[in-house]
């Protein structure tokens, strides 16, 4: 079915791609963080539509999952965490402008002629034979995991490890100050360390006195 | 299924030097403060079993692993061995220094393997993948051992700066390829060397994608115009890793630009040899005449090196088989160079006193003439004066640019060389002219200090009979490309 010439499925991609445009815009213009980050959660969320369109739908979950879900709440708990003065961050915007903004131009033009669709249009660049309705993107996202990028695979677990490593190494500090338990002292504690009986004679409260003399107060 | 043996042979030594890392962090929670010198030996252990393996499963042909992801082949494992030479020199320089300012710990070697781990990646590279992958390895490694000195401001503020012009660096490095994987449809560096034979592509979008390649290299590598961060850097790290981070990985990067530019993208010569020739250009002359300018040791150095990647530049862009045996050739010989120089700069250093401002070196002479002596060498090598190391060097790499038909911009380098040679000698002027400011004895390590002079007079030796060496680099470029 078509609309004004545009098959359903283009209709749905520029809704997307313009709401991306937009997310993305807003992330490096909006003054406040929090709301950069929310709009960059916005740009994740249509940026994951679109994989579906091009039937990725694995790494379109993938996308969600990992950077809505884990790291852009990391990233929410960090701006709002850090007491940031965006004044003097935006200190030397206008100072840098008259060179940044030529440049960036410049990229920008020579960016949009040469990947523009005089050379990747859809007559360049052919759409590959769909699948059938059962093909599982996953399963053969794992499979060409596990065995032509194996070392790919290996090595970017090595690059975590190196992230792990170095988060530890310069945040640790031993603060002699700081309270924190030892579990292996805390699994030896004996019944007496923690409990001691005394001995003493019975005493009988004089409740019922007590208690009206509250009353009378 | 059966092949994955064979991979694993081929990447040995990697998973070699991977595990020993892996095992120093281990290790290092059980270790007391006074036994921690086994996690130094069991760093060179690493290197020394690692060197074992490579050099006794050297063959002359070429084998590639990991479905043609990983190559090993004569310039890899020559390349390998430099790097366990250099990171090894490393270690035992830097051993002293470290110590003495609480970075002795199972983290700084751990991390310093990890970083070899990456350059051998790169080095053995054979798809954009595992060499970006690689070259992350190692710049992730350098960012964390620079701001591994927590409480020094600068050490942090040279970290932050590195860590965030590398990833823009990354950035764009990623953007070409895959502008270049968009034209070619593989990440293999055979196949896309194939797919441009055989014709059909765009050729606007390929330059793009190797402006932007081109690029996030030269960042990599510090080459003028992208050198902005070099200085900072190396004037903020501590000199341990200031060292580290100014030798070896120039191998892993040259190897790069072999693996990516060389055998990837020869039918682009013309156009990358254009890019290299600015930026070797424009290297020399900004490297040798802003160091002049600088009072501070650390600063120095960093332009030279600079001017050092415009002169390997030199031979890169020949674009021939000569010309990238001198590249070799010169980027070994300033590993050696620069491994020295740092080298004498942590031994001048003591508990809570850096010499890093060129005053700190007045009246070397008097308080130890031996070590006045050796940078004496260090600084001729660097400069360029036969007989030295560094004078072969860029004589090669000049004859290669000369046969390649660069008659005026040998010329020009020439000139710039010896306009370098200013800074160099007033360092020498400095220790043996000059009356000494710092009277404090210089204590070092045996090992040290014997490791030293074997390293700069080899620079010397070498320069003598640079045959060796020579044969050696032309063997490892000729059997790889052919």
């Amino acid at each position: 079915m078509t609309f004004f010439g545009l098959h359903f499925q283009d209709i749905v991609f520029y809704t997307l791609a313009i709401i991306l445009l937009i997310a993305a815009l807003r992330v490096i213009t909006t003054r406040n963080p929090v709301y950069a980050a929310l709009y960059l959660v916005l740009a994740f969320f249509t940026a994951a539509g679109i994989w579906l369109l091009l039937q990725a739908e694995f790494l379109a979950i993938a996308l969600v999952l990992v950077y809505v879900g884990a790291v852009m709440v990391l990233f929410l708990f960090v701006v709002m965490m850090l007491d940031i003065n965006l004044d003097k961050l935006r200190e030397g915007f206008w100072n840098a402008l008259p060179v940044a903004l030529p440049v960036g131009g410049l990229m920008a033009v020579e960016m949009v002629m040469i990947v523009g669709v005089r050379n990747f249009g859809v007559d360049k660049v052919v759409a590959p034979a769909a699948k059938p309705a059962d093909y599982s993107n996953t399963a053969e996202l794992g499979r060409v995991l596990y065995t032509d990028y194996l070392l790919a695979f290996e090595l970017a677990s090595v690059v975590l490890l190196v992230a792990i490593v170095a988060a530890i190494a310069l945040t640790l500090r031993e603060r002699r100050e700081s309270k924190s338990m030892d579990p292996a002292k805390q699994v030896l504690v004996k019944k007496a360390d923690r409990l001691r009986i005394v001995k003493m004679d019975a005493v009988v409260e004089n409740t019922d006195a007590s208690a009206n003399a509250e009353e009378v107060k | 299924m059966e092949n994955i043996r064979y991979d694993l042979i081929t990447a040995l030594p990697e998973i070699v030097v991977l595990s020993m890392a892996m095992l120093i962090l281990l290790a290092d929670l059980f270790l007391k403060q006074t036994n921690r010198i086994a996690i130094y030996a069991l760093a060179q252990l690493a290197l020394l079993v690692a060197a074992f393996i490579t050099f006794s499963t050297h063959t002359p042909s070429i084998g590639y692993g990991f479905t043609g992801a990983f190559v090993d082949d004569a310039m890899a494992d020559v390349l390998k061995l430099m790097i366990y030479l250099g990171t090894s020199l490393i270690f035992i320089y830097t051993r002293q220094y470290i110590q003495l300012r609480n970075m002795f710990r199972g983290e700084f070697y751990a991390l310093v393997l990890f970083s070899v781990v990456g350059m051998m990646i790169m080095v053995s590279g054979q798809s954009m993948l595992t060499l970006y992958i690689g070259l992350e390895l190692l710049s992730l490694s350098l960012y964390a051992l620079v701001a591994l000195d927590r409480d020094n401001a600068r050490a942090t503020e040279a970290a932050m700066k590195y860590f965030v012009l590398g990833a823009l660096a990354s950035g764009m490095l990623l953007y070409g390829m895959s502008m270049i994987y968009g034209m070619t449809g593989s990440l293999n560096i055979a196949d896309i060397n194939n797919a441009l034979m055989s014709g059909a592509n765009i050729h606007s979008v390929l330059i793009l994608g190797l402006v932007f390649v081109v690029a996030g290299l030269a960042f990599k590598l510090g080459a003028v115009p992208f050198q902005m961060w070099v200085p900072d850097v190396y004037e903020g790290s501590p000199t341990a890793v200031t060292m580290l981070i100014s030798s070896v990985p120039k191998l892993a990067a040259f190897a790069f630009i072999m693996r990516l530019l060389v055998q990837g993208l020869p039918t682009l010569a013309v156009d990358w040899q254009q890019m290299l020739m600015i930026m070797a250009v424009l290297s020399i002359i900004i490297g040798n005449v802003t160091a002049i300018a600088q009072t501070n040791l650390k600063r120095m150095l960093a332009y030279s090196t600079i001017s050092h990647v415009g002169f390997v530049l030199f031979g890169l862009m020949s674009a021939s088989i000569n010309g990238y045996a001198s590249a070799l050739f010169y980027i070994a010989s300033y590993v050696l160079m620069t491994l020295a120089g740092f080298g004498i700069i942590l031994l001048l250093s003591r508990k809570g006193f850096e010499a890093e401002q060129l005053d700190d070196l007045k009246g070397l002479n008097q308080r130890s003439p031996w070590i006045a002596f050796l940078m004496l060498i260090v600084m001729f090598s660097m400069a360029g004066v036969p007989p030295t190391l560094g004078f072969y060097a860029k004589f090669t790499v000049l004859q290669a640019a000369l046969q390649a038909g660069y008659l005026w911009l040998v010329v020009f380098a020439v000139l710039m060389a010896v306009i370098g040679a200013f800074y160099y000698l007033r360092v020498i002027k400095l220790m043996y002219f000059d009356e000494p400011i710092d009277h404090h004895p210089i204590q070092a390590p045996f090992d040290m200090r014997v490791t030293l002079s074997v390293n700069a007079c080899a620079l010397l030796v070498l320069g003598l009979m640079p045959q060796g060496l020579m044969s050696l680099c032309g063997y490892a470029i000729f059997k790889s490309l052919n």
